[in-house]
């Protein structure tokens, strides 16, 4: 038998106050996708870092093909072939694409002229062959998300990597991408590639996968033949318990509505329409989903909800309030919490601990703020009750957000929203990259908070998470809201076709 | 009436051109320089000093170079390896560079206010085009057609080649320029060597074409000269043009001096000018995103 592509033999890796990988042992053969699945902060990506020479393990050996290797850096990974797509891009968005794949490509003379017609013809030849259409002139920040991480697979090909490395990579994708992203990933293999792939989705494991390996705490809990297992079983070992994620109907009729958001239009920031004459309502004790397919208008309806985007027409009201052009400390004064999309961005100051972004927005607050201090223990015990709550890891108040993984960062954020007592929770992705047990505990606790006749507006790229949430799902296309379907008997094919601007 | 004009323009923004050059390089890497101004002090006045001690010009411009590259080092030193903040880093290289410059000019030279009259640089006479308004000027002066080429130069390096490509991506997204292999700080570092290096060679200009070192002769060109790099969008050729603009707004200056308008006013012109430009026209410039930001290497 030939040696395994890769090989990371008990791989221990501590932060300042964090065992992440703790003994990993994990084989990989050629031509093989191998799915890591598991909790957040598990120690996946950190895993992963590693085997790419972003970060020197403090024990363990990797070998590839056999042999083993040492990375001082990902320069030396790249060249035994290695390839990682990362769970935030690493593209220039200033840049080409052209550009974007010169960058980092070794052996050439440094002040002389870059070939890029050559470059864009090699970039053509690589994309048809995998399939991966990309353009090689475009500018990066203007290409949509799925064409962006084709460019990144193209330019891990380009250099000639045998060995792929993807963290997360559906987490933002549409459905539509993440299906060709799956198809791309079986012609890779087809090839001879050796993939490695994180996800959150059980069912991409058991849809791609030939194998897969569960981690907990940092060390490996299990592997197996993708053929094999279940979700259920996955599910358990990641957990260490079974995870119900279905419907749970609402336990009283929708009471009076609490947002009213009528004939809206709203402008993104380069001045195009976004969002046409959209009017609805939330009610009291019901979760109304939006689903659609990213980039029809959702994000900028949100945002004029909460208050970060202007309105361009229309108005929105607040328990019969006109709050239209109310700034945003007004609106959540009245009861509206916000679960932003984009976490990193809007969600969290990565730069400041988890205590103070828990704090974030609740600074006057008389519990925590006196005259002219803070009051540190009842923000500490704030936080320390918060990152309990909703299972923060570590449990660490005074650890900078950007050291937590992407799961908890996201906890974090949804700690701090859902933890003030809102009236209205407007949450766009509430669960974008977070684990499955995490996933279970945010839905109980939407439910949970519609039960006691909180109004939600539920924004999510997830079909599954709309309908097995919502009470009602109006369906955005275009700008505008094409259908409106009871949560009950909503089926997936039939908002398909409505998400893409079909008649339902 | 024109011609006289455009050569008095040329002549005041050559150290504008050199430490805007240098200026874009830094910041393009993603390390603000506002030592600018430090560096045209320290280069002009290893300059004069050179100059006074070998009677050769040429040996005084290689001093101020080196004395340029030593001043950008410590700024490097401070922000790339230190991760210190980099305006800090700046404003206290300023401060060393004036009070360094005004101490050794009283222990050398004896004197608190300027040197000795030094040699410039020769000025080649060419037949044939010497006459001719702009490029007569240009081929006549060393510096000055070291600037005229500098500028396109720059410009190529920039945004034609791997290091310039590299360059720009440390100062945009240094975690993907690591992550694919390029040296975050071995490239920021040798974007703020090429800055003190260049920004040098306007230092060596205000001391030679001087002919001596004047206390505090940068007089806030190295800030004037980042308030043209930001007009010119971060870019040698655009920093070329704002540089040409504060340099004619401070000709018309000069040459307005002794009329109707009081002095003061006059005076303002170059300053009021940056500002109205800065505030209003260009807009919201696209400034390389992580410019100010040290880069951490996750360990
Ligand atoms: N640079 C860092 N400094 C300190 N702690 C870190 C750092 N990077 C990761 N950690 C910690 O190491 C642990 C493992 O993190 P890692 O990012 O590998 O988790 P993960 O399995 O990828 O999780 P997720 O599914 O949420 O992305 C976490 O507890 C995290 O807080
Ligand atoms: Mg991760």
């Amino acid at each position: 038998m030939s040696s395994p592509a890769v090989e990371l033999l008990d791989i221990h890796k501590s932060f300042s106050r964090v065992k992440a990988n703790d003994g990993v042992n994990l084989a990989v053969a050629r031509g093989e996708i191998h799915a890591l699945v598991g909790e957040n902060g598990a120690g996946k990506s950190t895993l992963m870092k590693i085997l790419y020479g972003l970060y020197a393990p403090d024990r363990g050996e990797i070998r590839i093909d056999g042999k083993p290797a040492r990375f001082r850096g990902p320069a030396d990974a790249l060249r035994a072939g290695l390839g990682m797509v990362h769970q935030h891009f690493m593209l220039v968005r200033p840049f080409t694409v052209v550009e974007n794949m010169l960058l980092g490509r070794e052996g050439v003379p440094p002040v002389l002229p870059m070939d890029r017609v050559a470059a864009s013809r090699e970039i053509r030849d690589l994309s048809g062959r995998y399939a991966l259409d990309v353009e090689p002139g475009a500018v990066v920040e203007d290409l949509p998300v799925g064409v962006q991480q084709r460019a990144e697979i193209l330019r891990v090909l380009l250099h000639g990597a045998s060995i792929l490395i993807f963290d997360e990579p559906t987490a933002v994708l549409t459905p539509q991408e993440a299906t060709d992203f799956f198809r791309v990933l079986g012609g890779l293999r087809d090839q001879g590639k050796t993939i490695l792939l994180i996800t959150h989705k059980l069912d991409e494991v058991m849809q791609v996968a030939d194998r897969v390996t569960v981690m907990r705490a940092g060390r490996v809990v299990g592997e197996r033949a993708v053929r094999d297992t279940s979700p259920a079983e996955l599910a358990r070992l990641m957990v260490g318990r079974d995870v119900a994620l279905g419907r749970v109907e609402g336990e009283a009729p929708a009471g009076a509505p609490v947002l009213e958001v009528r004939s809206l239009g709203v402008r993104d920031s380069r001045r195009i329409a976004r969002v046409n004459s959209v009017s609805f309502q939330v009610r009291a004790g019901e979760i109304v989903g939006i689903a659609g397919v990213e980039g029809n208008g959702q994000t900028e309806l949100v945002e004029a909800i909460a208050g970060l985007r202007e309105v361009e027409a229309g108005t929105i009201h607040m328990d019969g309030r006109d709050v239209t052009g109310s700034r945003v400390a007004q609106r959540q004064r009245s009861g509206l919490v916000h679960v932003p999309e984009d976490r990193q961005r809007r969600g969290l100051v990565l730069e400041m601990s988890l205590a103070e972004n828990l704090l974030l927005g609740r600074q006057r607050e008389s519990e925590f703020s006196g005259r002219v201090l803070l009051r540190a223990e009842p923000i500490l015990r704030m936080a320390r009750r918060l990152s309990e709550e909703f299972d923060v890891r570590p449990r660490d108040v005074s650890l900078k957000t950007r050291d937590f993984s992407g799961g908890n960062q996201q906890k974090i954020v949804v700690a701090r929203e859902l933890g003030r007592a809102p009236r209205l929770i407007v949450a766009s992705q509430p669960t974008r990259g977070v684990d499955i047990g995490a996933i279970e505990f945010i839905h109980a606790r939407l439910r949970e908070a519609r039960d006691q006749g909180v109004a939600v507006l539920l924004v999510s790229a997830d079909l599954r998470e709309v309908m097995s949430l919502s009470d009602r799902i109006l369906v955005m296309y275009g700008g505008r809201v094409v259908g409106e379907v009871p949560g009950r008997d909503a089926r997936e094919d039939r908002l398909g076709t409505l998400m893409l601007g079909g008649a339902a | 009436m024109i011609a006289p004009f455009l050569s008095q323009v040329l002549r005041i923004s050559v150290p504008y051109l050199f430490a805007a050059l240098g200026g874009t390089f830094s910041e393009r890497g993603g390390t603000i320089n506002i030592a600018l101004e430090g560096i045209l002090l320290t280069s002009a006045f290893a300059a004069a000093v050179t100059t006074y001690f070998t009677h050769d010009p040429w040996l005084g411009l290689a001093a101020a170079v080196l004395a340029g590259l030593l001043t950008a080092l410590l700024h490097a030193v401070i922000c790339v390896t230190f991760r210190a903040d980099q305006i800090v880093s700046g404003i206290a290289i300023n401060l060393l560079a004036a009070g360094l410059t005004k101490f050794l000019l009283k222990e050398i030279f004896g004197s608190s206010s300027n040197s000795p009259r030094v040699e410039g640089l020769p000025e080649w006479h060419l037949a044939g085009v010497g006459g001719i308004p702009v490029l007569g000027d240009i081929l006549r002066s060393p510096l000055l057609l070291l600037a005229a080429i500098g500028v396109p130069v720059g410009h190529f390096l920039l945004y034609r080649t791997p290091f310039g490509l590299r360059l720009r991506a440390c100062g945009e997204h240094p975690e993907a320029a690591d992550a694919l292999g390029v040296s975050v700080t071995r490239i920021r570092y040798t974007g703020i060597l090429i800055s003190g290096a260049v920004t040098a060679l306007g230092g060596a200009w205000l001391a030679l074409d001087q002919h001596s070192f004047t206390d505090g002769m940068s007089g806030g060109r190295g800030y004037i000269a980042l308030a043209a790099m930001i007009v010119g969008k971060w870019s040698p050729l655009g920093a070329a043009g704002g540089c040409l603009l504060f340099g004619a707004a401070e000709t018309l200056q000069i040459r307005l001096q002794g009329g109707a308008v009081p002095t003061q006013f006059i005076q303002m012109i170059p300053y009021l000018l940056t500002m109205v430009v800065l505030a209003g026209f260009i807009g919201r410039a696209a400034a390389p995103r992580m410019s100010g930001v040290p880069y951490r290497k996750e360990e």
